[in-house]
């Protein structure tokens, strides 16, 4: 069934958006990822104008964010205290963004700059988090006892400490701010929720639990989406209604599904699940940029550099 | 010296054009509604030709139809290999490319146009589309057009038709339009062109008005005159949709 995006102005099969959003929308209930990356990519895919494609999915990622996150509420995964110091610094990192990408816009090279970031970063978190998982599979195997995660490190020599129950932390509120701004950044020049850097972040910077990292990184995900989507909105006039829709039915019952899939899996499969799929999206990317393009041109409207 | 040209041209054209033959058009539709399940429309064009006098001898008449959706102003990149990545490197804006272009016609279009013909009534798509002001941006600007003309011909936006008009009697023609599913709005203009050995004897304009309807109007003005608005409805139902299907699956869970 053939369905006209009003703001996108193509047409394209309802069906093929449903399941691309479910696809996602599993994920995204699994890792606390909102799916982003993997997304607007896609969306390139099958013919959704680029600033569109960008736009519309922040407000699809609010949707699938909003469903994931009442399932972890459910299970008591998620740090509101936690959720809400990242959060202030990634509302704040995200209008540093927005400062950043107009700056950079206005040099030119825009896209390419948005390109090797992603190649570097989902490069870097990848294969970091590709070669931990392993070794902590690997020693569960030896001894058959929870894995020790070292639980003092210079994270914890800082002041303005704070109690995060859920996570079971005691640390300075610092770290968190300082994640928070680094990742609103992030998102605003690469027009993602920034969970798959978040999600790394809080485990290995913050040292806390798998299990609460996912929910607490939808949390706050929500809120950094649902801002970019009214910036959109309001200034470039790209985000697509009907789009959203067919994304968000997809990927809300998507994420519910995998909620309950994640809820089975070991955290150490999760996170080499994960790493694999960035690696992917990461070596995708970066073969894009290498190989010759069977087209050299492209068509943007005009008013770019 | 192309603007001279152009106007000497328009000067001559409706004396020898208006004497003999004339075209009387007709359209199966002269609006197209785009509705939310949009997908795609066809026109057929119908015509006759008007004259006063006998049918001409020597070569017979043919025919050319331009339809054409509104200019824009685009901007052109090339990519190049730098440091070991592609990357864009040269960028020429061009001022007005049709959204839409499809050129049909009773014959081969050189043996109906003329080049000189084609270029004054700019009729081919490598003439419609508008490189004046690229020629002071690049080197080889005709490069940048033919990659514009080349990546819409590929999405279905550009179309040559050769030989798809038929002709009866030097009188009647037909022939039908097909308008692509990613078609954008705007005021489409159609021309009717009747050639006699390559030149043009008459010329004939009308518009094809392509709007978007309904839901889809609503959303669109909507997105336009009340963004704002616009960005927390949407959020609102991304919320209420991803609080439902929480709420849907509880219920299911519930129940087993």
């Amino acid at each position: 069934m053939q369905i006209y995006l009003p703001i996108a102005e193509v047409s394209v099969n309802a069906f093929l958006l449903l399941g691309l959003g479910g696809l996602v929308g599993v994920l995204s209930g699994m890792f606390g990822v909102g799916g982003g990356f993997l997304m607007t990519p896609l969306l390139f895919f099958i013919g959704i104008p680029p600033a569109v494609a960008v736009a519309t999915e922040a407000n699809q990622i609010v949707a699938s964010s909003f469903s994931g996150v009442l399932a972890h509420f459910k299970r008591r995964t998620v740090d509101l205290r936690m959720g809400t110091v990242l959060l202030i610094g990634g509302l704040t990192g995200a209008a540093l963004g927005v400062v950043i990408f107009n700056y950079l816009k206005s040099l030119g090279q825009v896209d390419l700059l948005v390109k090797l970031c992603y190649v570097i970063f989902l490069g870097i978190i990848g294969s970091l988090m590709f070669v931990e998982s392993l070794n902590a599979i690997r020693k569960s195997r030896k001894n058959t006892g929870p894995i020790k995660r070292k639980k003092h490190n210079w994270v914890h020599g800082l002041p303005f400490k704070m109690r995060f129950r859920v996570s079971g932390l005691y640390i300075s509120v610092i770290p968190p701010l300082i994640v928070g701004v680094f990742v609103g950044i992030l998102s605003a020049i690469m027009g993602v929720g920034g969970g798959f850097i978040m999600v790394p972040a809080m485990i290995y910077l913050l040292g806390m639990p798998t299990k609460v990292v996912v929910g607490t990184s939808l949390f706050q995900i929500i809120f950094v989406t649902a801002f970019t989507t009214l910036l959109h909105a309001t200034t470039n006039y790209t985000v697509d209604m009907a789009l959203a829709v067919l994304l968000l039915v997809g990927g809300v019952i998507g994420a519910q599904f995998g909620a309950v899939i994640g809820a089975k899996l070991k955290a150490e499969q999760l996170r080499i699940l994960l790493a694999l799929m960035v690696i992917a999206v990461c070596l995708k990317l970066a073969l894009d940029l290498l190989i010759m393009p069977s087209e050299l041109y492209s068509i943007g409207a005009a008013g770019g550099h | 010296m192309r603007r001279l040209l152009i106007s000497l041209a328009l000067l001559i054209a409706p004396l020898t054009a208006t004497a003999n033959e004339e075209v009387v058009l007709g359209l199966s539709q002269n609006r197209v509604a785009i509705t939310a399940n949009f997908d795609g429309s066809e026109i057929l064009v119908f015509g006759a030709v008007k004259r006063e006098t006998q049918i001409p001898d020597g070569d017979p008449l043919e025919v050319v139809i331009a339809i054409s959706g509104p200019k824009e102003k685009i901007t052109v990149r090339r990519k190049e290999k730098r440091f070991g990545i592609w990357v864009n490197t040269e960028s020429v804006t061009i001022d007005g490319a049709p959204s839409f272009y499809t050129v049909a016609t009773s014959g081969p279009l050189r043996d109906v146009l003329t080049a000189q013909e084609d270029k004054l009534s700019r009729v081919s798509i490598e003439n419609a589309i508008d490189v004046i002001s690229a020629h002071f941006q690049s080197d080889h600007p005709i490069d940048f057009a033919q990659a514009v003309s080349r990546i819409r011909t590929d999405n279905g936006l550009y179309s040559v038709q050769e030989g798809a008009i038929e002709v009866a009697e030097q009188t009647l023609f037909r022939t039908s339009v097909a308008m692509p599913a990613n078609l954008t709005e705007g005021d489409y203009s159609a021309r009717v062109f009747l050639t006699r050995s390559g030149k043009i004897v008459s010329e004939h304009e009308t518009t094809i008005d392509v709007r978007k309807v309904g839901l889809e109007r609503f959303l669109f003005n909507l997105s336009r005159q009340q963004p704002l608005i616009y960005g927390l409805l949407s959020l609102a139902i991304a919320i209420v949709a991803g609080w439902g299907a929480s709420a849907f699956f509880r219920v299911i869970r519930q129940v087993r």
